[in-house]
């Protein structure tokens, strides 16, 4: 620091880290609203998706001068806004930033943080509060937001003077990012934002003594799990997320070839392992492949990589796996033993444990054990995949017309999806050729999720084409997006899996509860018009000779398009696990 | 087997963790018997004594969740007889029936009680010990006009502990985890917890 007495610099739309570099002074004055932007600036943030109100309009006001150094988004929905916010992370593997004001603002995050939080998404919101004197009293747009959002946020913080915030948005981003990812809630009050500080630049945050993002890995248990794989007849790999969000893909590539072992994904882990990789035996879970689930059952050894045993892809847990031996690799000791004993615990960062293991074990090929998997698939393709994606009827199956988007797109695009049987079909059946390309809402099963975080997904990854899989049902939920979309000149393909019906829930209440169909059947509006009326493009098929056409058209198009299809509306998605059955109890109709 | 664990959490000191730590039972509807926060043998690091009755394997992984937040340090659990515990309790009677039916000074003794407060209206008798201790005492003066009771949470050491760091090799073992390694981070910084 400088002993000479400077005058502080103010910033106006300038760089303040910059201009520190030049003043002597050492500080440069700033409002805590213009500390935040800064923060977002030096953590490499481009895009933030917000939605102004009383409470943030500081940071709002200061956003008008940074507009030319960060992208900011107007969502028409604060859930929509977060949902984008976690598509652009899912697609670009970066941390994604949301703006909500108080109040209502920030309590329609909450589905988003909870969908984070159980998806393991890296975001950072910034919520404006109302003035900290008047914290607790009831003011206009105040909620309890720091108490709301504690379930569902990895962690989160009130700011109430603004000297905290470079240090605090520096904890969240690392926080966000770093270990197990997830959302992280910084709660800012308004006199915090107007308040002048005297601004000393940004320090990354590297180390949090009470948090422990990296474990350190243990030789030993690595070396107990490669002698049981290198035993193992029957091996069995299934891989999550976490090989994805580990940036592992290669290092588990390299692994699972090495050791012959044939690996099923679950619904988050897709995308991680190319569709058609000879080891890649297809999905877990209860509407996953046949093989993989019953061959759960069979196998000696499992090994789960960076996956949590959610009771979607375990089924009854007493009746899993039981005959094998489990090796669990994960980053987050709490998900090891939590639903699924490890006899071998490999706990850490898959980077890194996985290339240890691939130099432990030996190389190998399980010719016979990947031929059982084979018959499976051949089974399963005769009683159901045939039927999906050639169908004799007259109705048009969801499979049919992801199967001929897979032609087009060469496994290419980004699939962006909502939640229900589209889902399914839409994960089961389609292509993927490269890592971060399946964006869905898994754990938390968030109808909505498809329109706005396709939105987020494209402008994480501008170059990619994004396609949003969307059911008639969850398109309805959040279709305000469409806005955002007109605004922002979006090149977003929405392609609508009409069935008229809430298909899922009709599925079960046709299976288990006697057809008694309760509340399911739902009605649409025409939805090429509704599109119009915002300045997009659309068309509606109902005949199997105009699909793919009417695809390649969507996908030729310059801009968004929407394309409704509408299919069968009793189809069901099979395989299936009933709840409460064992994975090999799995039902091929 | 359900049984009753005591959970001791060190933690950073911060606005909010009291109710992170809380929601995790909260949330899985279990019961926390009692809880107590306090300083620790560190300055500046919290410590938490919770008690649930629970078996082994939900107690397990509670603390794996509760070790997960951001600023816990560490979690262990014991049974009771891996602790020594103790709670204080407080009883108001009022002065006169003490004064002229209660043997003061025998029940003093035999309970390792002392008179805190002495009026004329009432008096106020602590005492300090186990659970069955302060509630014997609660029966004792109930036909005195009991006027009222107060009993502190539970506070405990772990027998075993050497202190936070000691323990931390303990608990190592029930970690996917040989070295001691994983304490390495928290000797940076503020070099508290060298090992």
């Amino acid at each position: 620091m400088s002993t000479i007495e400077q005058t502080t610099p103010t910033v106006d739309a300038k760089n303040a880290n910059e201009i520190l570099k030049d003043s002597l002074a050492g500080t440069v004055e700033l409002t805590g609203s213009q500390a935040v932007l800064e923060a977002l600036i030096a953590e490499g943030v481009d895009t933030v998706f917000g939605y102004p109100g009383g409470a943030i309009m500081p940071i709002y006001d200061a956003l008008y001068d940074y507009n030319d150094r960060l992208k900011h988004i107007l969502v028409r929905h604060e859930q929509g806004g977060i949902h984008a916010g976690q598509g652009y992370a899912r697609s670009s593997g970066k941390v994604g930033v949301v703006f909500a004001t108080s109040g209502p603002g920030a309590t329609n995050l909450v589905t988003g943080l909870a969908d984070a939080m159980i998806d393991s998404t890296p975001l950072v919101c910034v919520t404006g509060q109302v003035f900290a004197h008047l914290l607790g009293t009831d003011a206009f747009q105040e909620t309890d937001v720091i108490n709301i959002t504690t379930p569902v946020t990895k962690w989160n913080y009130q700011v109430t003077d603004a000297n905290e915030i470079p240090h605090v948005l520096a904890k969240a981003f690392y926080i966000a990012g770093t270990g197990r990812p997830g959302p992280v809630l910084i709660d800012i009050t308004k006199n915090a934002q107007i308040q002048k500080i005297d601004y000393k630049g940004y320090e990354k945050c590297t180390h949090i003594r009470s948090y422990r993002p990296k474990p350190i890995v243990r030789k030993s248990y690595v070396e107990d799990a490669a002698k049981m794989i290198n035993e193992a007849k029957k091996p069995f790999v299934l891989f999550g997320q976490g090989v994805i969000l580990g940036k592992a893909e290669k290092e588990f590539k390299a692994f699972i070839e090495k050791g012959g072992l044939p690996a099923a994904w679950t619904l988050l882990g897709l995308s991680a392992l190319p569709t058609d990789h000879p080891l890649n035996v297809g999905m877990l879970g209860m509407h996953g492949n046949y093989g993989p689930n019953v061959l759960t059952n069979e196998c000696d050894v499992l090994i789960a990589v960076g996956m949590r045993f959610d009771d979607r892809v375990t089924g009854r847990l007493d009746k899993y796996a039981k005959q094998a031996k489990v090796i669990h690799l994960d980053i987050d000791p709490a998900e090891i033993d939590k639903n699924v004993k490890a006899d071998v615990p490999v706990w850490g960062d898959c980077k890194e444990t996985l290339p240890l293991l691939t130099k432990l074990i030996q190389e190998k090929q399980h010719t016979e054990w990947l031929a059982k998997f084979n018959e499976f698939t051949r089974q399963e393709n005769e009683v159901v995949i045939q039927h999906e994606l050639h169908p004799t009827t007259d109705e048009l199956t969801m499979g049919e017309v992801i199967n001929l988007l897979n032609e087009l797109t060469n496994g290419d695009a980004i699939i962006v999806t909502d939640v229900g049987q589209h889902q399914m079909v839409a994960c089961r059946y389609a292509k993927f050729n490269q890592s971060k390309s399946n964006v869905t809402s898994g754990g938390l099963g968030t109808m909505g999720f498809g329109l706005p975080a396709a939105i987020g997904a494209k402008f994480g990854a501008p170059e990619r084409t994004v396609i949003a899989v969307i059911g008639d049902g969850g398109f309805q939920m959040t279709l305000q997006e469409l806005g955002t979309i007109m605004q922002t000149g979006l090149d977003v393909k929405i392609l609508i899996l009409n069935n008229r019906f809430l298909g899922m829930v009709r599925q079960w209440q046709q299976l288990f509860n006697d057809k008694r169909y309760s509340f399911v059947d739902i009605e649409s509006p025409d939805y090429v018009q509704l599109v119009k009326a915002y300045g997009i493009e659309g068309n509606r098929i109902n005949e199997r000779s105009a699909i793919k056409t009417a695809l390649q058209t969507m996908l030729n198009h310059k801009g968004s398009y929407l394309l409704e299809v509408m299919v069968g509306k009793e189809n069901n998605v099979f395989p299936m696990v009933p709840q409460g059955c064992s994975v090999s109890e799995i039902r091929l109709k | 087997m359900k049984l009753e664990y005591t959970i001791t959490v060190y933690t950073e000191n911060q606005v909010g963790l009291l109710n992170r730590i809380a929601i995790i039972f909260s949330r899985r509807k279990i019961n926390v018997e009692s809880l107590n926060v306090s300083p620790s043998e560190v300055e500046g690091i919290h410590r938490f004594t919770i008690v649930i009755n629970e078996t082994e394997e939900v107690v397990r992984k509670l603390c794996r969740q509760i070790e997960r937040q951001v600023e816990v340090l560490k979690a262990y659990y014991n049974t009771n007889e891996e602790i020594i515990w103790q709670e204080m309790a407080l009883y108001k009677v009022p002065t006169d029936e003490v004064a002229e039916k209660m043997k003061v000074e025998r029940l003093l003794r035999e309970h390792g009680a002392r008179a805190v407060v002495i009026r004329k209206d009432y008096t106020i008798f602590e005492t300090t010990g186990q659970r069955e201790e302060t509630d014997k005492l609660v029966k004792v003066l109930e036909p005195f006009g009991l006027i009222e009771f107060v009993r502190s949470a539970r506070v405990a050491i772990i027998k075993a502990s050497k202190g936070f760091h000691e323990k931390l090799k303990e608990f190592e073992i029930q970690e996917p985890s040989e070295e001691l390694a994983e304490n390495e981070f928290l000797d940076q910084g503020q070099g508290v917890f060298t090992m």
